[in-house]
């Protein structure tokens, strides 16, 4: 193989970060719906935390993402 | 087919004379597409800010409700997490938040063919500077108000004392690494978004010409149905992003602005 198949074997490697980050956002979202089901009328206060809290697990992912684009275009 | 990268190429639209800076070296000047969607963007919101607020009404028309909208859910925003402080800090969240709104929607702007919008948030110069300004206002407001206190903000309340060697480290890392995530985040989720849509995009170009023969039959409405989906999706990720932006800039500052006795 040449040198430079390497580099795109380890940049699909690094985004493999990605599966933690879609656990992650899954279950946010996931333990949301159970919470608002049971108690709907509190389910719109907590619209703000769900979307903060998607969005710092999703952050992880993202840069498991940019170092996989940094290895790719390396 | 062009590559999946090809739409975040910088282009020169007007060349302008390289001018040279003390220190920094020469510097490329152009007026390039990145640039012109940015002023597009800045344009929009004027225009669009005028017109609602050009013939305001006591009971809000329609045009002036989608403008009592927007503003309303960014001072509730400032409002409820920062306190009575936050209606100080709103005009600043707000107008960041305008801006990465109309950058991300205009971004998805595409008349097949004729013109193709950049989307300035997919690069990271711009994103960085959001986070960049962030982040400054955030040490500003922190040293502004509290002086050498601000350092309290690494120090966690409630926390035993044997424990502080290893928590002041952590906070301090995760203070380091806000713009960071703030840059990427929003750079990442609009740039893989894009990518994700013009590989689903060329798999309808490649089914339609015939690359992958027969079974392009399959492939093509699949893809075709794809695309479509995920232009919906990323409306709302444009969205989305734009909004977990301007809350996590809240935040932010909402740690400075009631240091010590926020959280």
């Amino acid at each position: 193989m040449e040198p430079t198949t390497y580099k795109y074997i380890g940049a699909g490697l690094a985004t493999l970060g990605m599966i933690g980050a879609g656990i992650g956002v899954g279950n946010i979202f996931g333990s949301f719906l159970t919470g608002a089901l049971r108690n709907p009328s509190a389910a719109a206060s907590q619209i703000g935390n769900l979307f903060v809290g998607a969005a710092l697990a999703e952050a992880l992912g993202i840069l498991a993402f940019v170092l996989g684009i940094l290895i790719f275009s390396a | 087919m062009a590559d999946p990268l090809h739409q975040f190429k910088i282009e020169k639209l007007v060349d302008l004379p390289d001018v040279t800076l003390p220190g920094i070296g020469t510097v490329d000047l152009a007026f390039t597409n990145s640039h012109l969607a940015m002023t597009i963007a800045f344009v929009a919101i004027i225009a669009f800010m005028s017109l609602v607020t050009a013939n305001a009404k006591v009971v809000p028309g329609r045009l002036q409700g989608v403008g009592e909208q927007m503003f309303g859910l960014i001072d509730n925003l400032t409002s409820s997490i920062i306190g009575h402080e936050g209606r100080k800090f709103m005009p600043f969240v707000f107008t960041i938040f305008m801006f990465i709104l109309a950058m991300n929607f205009l971004g998805l702007v595409n008349i097949p063919g004729v013109f193709h919008m950049f989307t300035a948030t997919s690069q990271i110069a711009v994103t960085a500077t959001f986070g960049v300004v962030t982040i400054a206002l955030v040490l500003i407001v922190g040293f502004a108000k509290h002086g050498l206190g601000f350092f309290k903000l690494f120090v966690p309340g409630g926390v035993p004392w044997p424990l502080l060697p290893v928590i002041i480290p952590i906070e301090f890392a995760s203070f380091l690494l806000r713009p960071l995530t703030l840059t990427l985040r929003l750079f990442g989720n609009m740039m893989g978004g894009h990518v994700a849509l013009k590989v689903f995009a060329g798999f309808v170009g490649a089914a339609a010409i015939g690359g992958i023969g027969y079974l392009g039959i399959l492939v093509g409405p699949l893809s075709f149905g794809m695309v479509t989906a995920l232009t919906a999706l990323e409306f709302l990720v444009a969205f989305l992003q734009a909004f977990v932006f301007a809350v996590l800039t809240t935040i932010y500052l909402n740690d400075v602005v009631n240091l010590g006795h926020g959280h």
